[in-house]
């Protein structure tokens, strides 16, 4: 069951990828398109692809939940692999609404990433702790990560929206931002790439170190470590040697994984520009020529207004039910908590912004990205960094 | 104030810029601009009309939507600021030396800013607060005039209104079949169509418009629901350890509930029986399956006696485990930690150079005996028992607490050939005589251990309003947010027939609709009058 789990997960990725490209298909052939006709048989070839890599995900959901015996939603990888179905089956709704392959475009590379980034935990399934053996807690998990997904297809129309309307003949804070979120995009293809490659080689060097409290431990990194740990001691014959060595309060070994992907995703992003002989955002631009900006803007506020109410009734509620039973207080200030709490702020101050002050258009799409940035934060920086306890710790 | 009547003969209140019932423009300024501001209907807002006492200028203040995403956005970041390093109810050491020893400069600073209890501080509940307040005005401010100016309005508008909407188009040669047409087409997509003089109005989706009020009222009964929580009584939070065995009273029950500790269990995921978790146990260690402790919840009966042991009458048997509260006249009992508690310690009274036994005993750590007969003529005496034995400052045995965390004694030895007998204090891994060499000793054999139950107990009598605000807030939000109000005017002017058409939100989709309720008539569509040119440029 397992197997045929991770099988299907495969398929449905490697279909996304080929979907993917029929979009881009659909696009470049729009020519013979018109106001009546919206789709070309790219497209229709595409979002065909899409549903059915959606159904082999889904596949892969329930095969391995039944394999576990609970809903597969408990750890990194589990979670996130999720999400990034969650953003799919948004995009299918959200496609059918407005039938634009556009959006496929861009929402679907964004899917792939966000599930080519799970991979990279460890994939095993895992048991559940006590407090996570409750039915609440995969309602609010499974909702809330909708949610989150429906509000990302407002994150894919804002990017339509800005890599549409920024001006990039001349080079101006608007540009440089935007180029930051491909840069972003592209730094967690260096994550993935230089995990994946280490992995494949089977890396790992061994360390003695001391931590804060004084105490020797042991670690192992599976790259080679540019930031050693606190009084490091290299264990591994022929390992590499750390470049620098690391007070004890910092996470020496994550921070090497963050160095090492930014590393990536500087030379990834340079070759591209390379190749390109342009900013990413204004290779783009012919792609979203034949697109109406007021169109995208409906459906990235459309996106924000269908999910938020889910969000709050996953993030939130459920939440709170889940917290009320397992810990006795639906609420206490933990810092996934308050981030949800952030999330849900932040979308709220969008919607008022763009109700009474009409921050439409181009305001609203630099709110969408912050918004998505903000939930990514909630998703890899919480999760990894501020410990708490819903940190999947140690996966 | 004096009201303003319209030249429909429509009297307004003071302050209304569009007259409530046909849409003439009342206010000079309004009437410069190339389309309506539509949001609250032109109606006559407190805030926007009255600005001279004390009262007017905090309304106002919080009648300001502005103001309002402020408040929000202030609150976010200090939201942000507090999930830097761990709140103080996450650690477990006193806050003074906590952030500073993990954290260095900086968690000095952020523990004197008082960081480290952010979500408690007065100026985080301030702001919580001032959002509540701005909540209430703001809705009052505009929900009690859009109510009226929705409930007024005719179904035949003022020309100024039609052309000022963003939706607008003129036809000429317009015939009366086709309007019909468009009439049915607009009831079968659920349009309610009202008819006067043969101009139309078809709306939909009216009540969406109440939506954030209704989530703001959630809110807000949310918000307070939250603040009964500092009333006497309504919140009872309150930890209980009962050791295994044993039967202990709950706490903030008015000495009505007891609860007795059958046993406590931990169990582990083993790797052997669960092949699936075989390999994430292997990487994790030992994953803990289960925190149970099996229990029987009592309840008083009678008067209370002092001095009397209380009579129990049995309420129920129930397996307390995490997200298994055991719940009961309001009160949950959640399992929330335990600890294992030494229990007995056995010794055997041994000469010390023969290493001869002359019995063994085995004392009750929470209820010692004071003399221990091990015959032959050979007893012990407990002179003296420190349950958390330490030296006190003066350098006098002593004991912090009465939980055997660390068991000390004096003990009085007698034997046939010492009838006087021989002290010696004993702790753990200690031996000390007072009196010089004694022949007799007092060797460590064991401790007993027994598990104790952390439980938490809780009330929460205002958890019932917290439940009622949020399913307020997720029906005003979904009310809001899934669906617009929509309404179509289709009016004979000047010998043409005009439409227009306004929507609260989603143009885009109000615009479909038209196309969908005009195709194949003579009636062509209406224009976009604010897509203008400059925004929808074609990319260069
Ligand atoms: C954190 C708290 C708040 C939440 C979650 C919230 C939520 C919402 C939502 C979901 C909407 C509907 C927006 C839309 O349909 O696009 C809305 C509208 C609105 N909110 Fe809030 N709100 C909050 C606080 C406030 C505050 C403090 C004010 C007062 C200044 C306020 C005033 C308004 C107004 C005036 C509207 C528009 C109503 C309309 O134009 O029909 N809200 N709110």
């Amino acid at each position: 069951m397992a197997a045929l789990s991770s099988n299907l997960l495969f398929s449905a990725f490697i279909l996304y990828l080929i979907a993917t490209l029929f979009f881009g298909g659909s696009i470049k052939a729009k020519k013979d398109l018109n106001d009546t006709k919206t789709t070309n048989n790219w497209g229709k070839i595409a979002v065909f692809l899409t549903i059915v890599g959606f159904i082999s995900q889904l596949g892969y959901f329930i095969t391995r939940w039944i394999a576990a015996g609970h809903a597969p939603v408990s750890n990194m990888f589990e979670f996130t692999t999720f999400f990034g179905m969650a953003l799919v089956g948004a995009f299918i709704i959200i496609y059918f609404i407005y039938r634009t392959t556009l959006l496929g475009l861009f929402t679907m590379p964004v899917a792939i990433l966000v599930i080519a980034y799970a991979s990279m935990f460890p994939r095993d399934i895992s048991p559940l702790i006590p407090a996570l053996q409750s039915y609440w807690l995969h309602i609010h998990v499974t909702t809330a990560a909708i949610g989150e997904a429906i509000l990302a297809i407002s994150f894919a129309a804002g990017l339509i929206y800005l890599v549409k309307v920024i001006d990039q003949t001349k080079s101006n804070k608007k540009t440089f931002w935007l180029e930051f979120v491909m840069f972003g995009l592209v730094t967690v293809i260096g994550f993935v790439a230089v995990s994946s490659i280490f992995a494949g080689a089977g890396y790992q060097e061994k360390f003695n170190w001391i931590d804060k409290h004084g105490n020797q431990a042991e670690i192992e990194y599976l790259m080679p470590a540019l930031t050693g740990p606190h009084e490091g001691e290299l264990l591994t014959k022929d390992g590499f040697k750390p470049l620098v060595e690391m007070p004890a309060i910092i996470n020496a070994k994550k921070l090497n994984t963050v160095i090492w992907s930014f590393a990536a995703g500087i030379i990834l992003y340079a070759l591209i520009r390379l190749i390109l002989r342009k900013r990413i955002g204004a290779a783009l631009k012919p792609l979203v020529k034949n697109i109406k900006l007021d169109f995208v803007d409906e459906i990235s506020y459309r996106s924000v207004l269908i999910g938020f109410p889910v969000f709050t009734l996953g993030a939130l509620i459920f939440a709170m039910i889940w917290a009320q039973e397992a810990w006795s207080r639906f609420w206490g200030w933990d810092p996934k908590e308050v981030w949800a709490l952030i999330t849900w702020l932040f979308y709220a101050a969008f919607m008022h912004l763009r109700l009474s002050k009409g921050w439409h258009g181009e305001k609203s799409a630099w709110l969408a990205v912050i918004g998505f940035a903000i939930i990514m934060f909630n998703l890899v920086a919480v999760n990894l960094i501020i410990a708490g306890l819903h940190s999947y710790a140690g996966s | 104030m004096k009201d303003v009547k319209c030249e429909c003969g429509h009297v307004n209140p003071h302050g209304t810029v569009l007259c409530e019932a046909c849409g003439k423009i009342l206010d000079e300024e309004e009437k410069k601009k190339q389309l309506l501001d539509m949001r609250y209907e032109g109606s006559a807002r407190r805030s926007q009309t009255y600005s001279k006492t004390i009262i007017d200028k905090i309304w106002n203040f919080f009648s300001s939507v502005k103001v309002g995403v402020w408040l929000i956005v202030i609150t976010l970041i200090a939201s942000i600021l507090g999930t830097i390093l761990p709140q103080k109810m996450y650690i477990d050491l006193p806050p003074e030396v906590y952030y500073e020893q993990e954290y260095g400069w900086f968690g000095k600073l952020y523990y004197q800013l008082g960081f480290h209890d952010l979500y408690g501080s007065w100026w985080y509940l301030l702001l919580i607060a001032m959002i509540g307040i701005s909540l209430v005005i703001c809705s009052l401010d505009r929900v009690v005039p859009l109510y009226k100016a929705l409930k007024a309005q005719r179904v035949t508008r003022h020309e100024g209104f039609l052309k000022r909407q963003r939706i607008f188009g003129i036809n000429t040669l317009v015939n009366q079949q086709d309007i019909d047409i468009v009439k049915e087409r607009l009831k079968q997509k659920h349009y309610h169509v009202r008819e006067e003089n043969g101009d139309l109005l078809a709306e939909k989706g009216r009540f969406s418009r109440w939506g954030p009020y209704v989530n703001h009222v959630g809110l807000i009964i949310f918000l307070f629901g939250g603040m009964l929580r500092f009333v006497p009584g309504v919140y009872v939070n309150e930890n209980l350890w009962v050791r295994e065995g044993e039967t202990a009273l709950v706490p903030e029950t008015g000495e009505q509930l007891y609860l007795q500790n059958n046993k406590f269990i931990l169990q582990h995921y083993d790797k052997e029986k669960n092949k699936t978790f075989e390999k994430a146990l292997e990487r994790a260690g030992d994953v803990v399956k289960n925190y149970q402790s099996n229990v029987v919840l009592y309840k008083r009966s009678g008067e209370k006696i002092p001095g009397e042991k209380p009579k129990l009458e049995k309420v129920k048997d129930y397996k307390v485990r995490v997200n298994h509260p055991l719940t009961f006249e309001g009160y949950s009992i959640y399992q929330s930690s335990y600890r294992s508690e030494m229990n007995s310690m056995t010794f055997n009274l041994i000469n010390k150079k023969t290493e001869q036994s002359f019995g063994e005993l085995t004392i009750n750590l929470q209820d010692p005996k004071e003399k221990y007969d091990l015959g032959n003529g050979y007893s012990v005496k407990i002179l003296n028992y420190f349950p958390d034995f330490e030296f006190a400052k003066n350098g006098e045995p002593s004991t912090k607490s009465r939980v055997p965390n660390n068991p000390a004694f004096i003990f009085r030895m007698t034997a046939p050939d010492k009838p006087k007998g021989e002290t010696s204090f004993v702790a753990i891994r200690q031996t000390i005589e007072p009196f010089g060499d004694n022949t007799y000793k007092m060797a460590f054999k064991g401790i007993g251990t027994k598990n104790v139950s952390g439980f938490t107990v809780r009330k929460d009598s205002s958890l019932w309003v917290i439940i009622i605000g949020g399913i307020l807030f997720m029906i005003g939000v979904i009310q809001g947010a899934y669906w617009n109000h929509r309404r179509i005017w289709v009016q004979h002017k000047n010998g043409e027939v005009w439409i227009a058409a306004h929507t609260n939100k989603n143009w885009y989709g109000l615009k479909r609709e038209i196309e969908k309720v005009l195709e194949d008539t003579n009636l062509g569509n209406p224009e976009d009058q604010l897509q203008s040119e400059t925004t929808d440029k074609e990319g260069v």
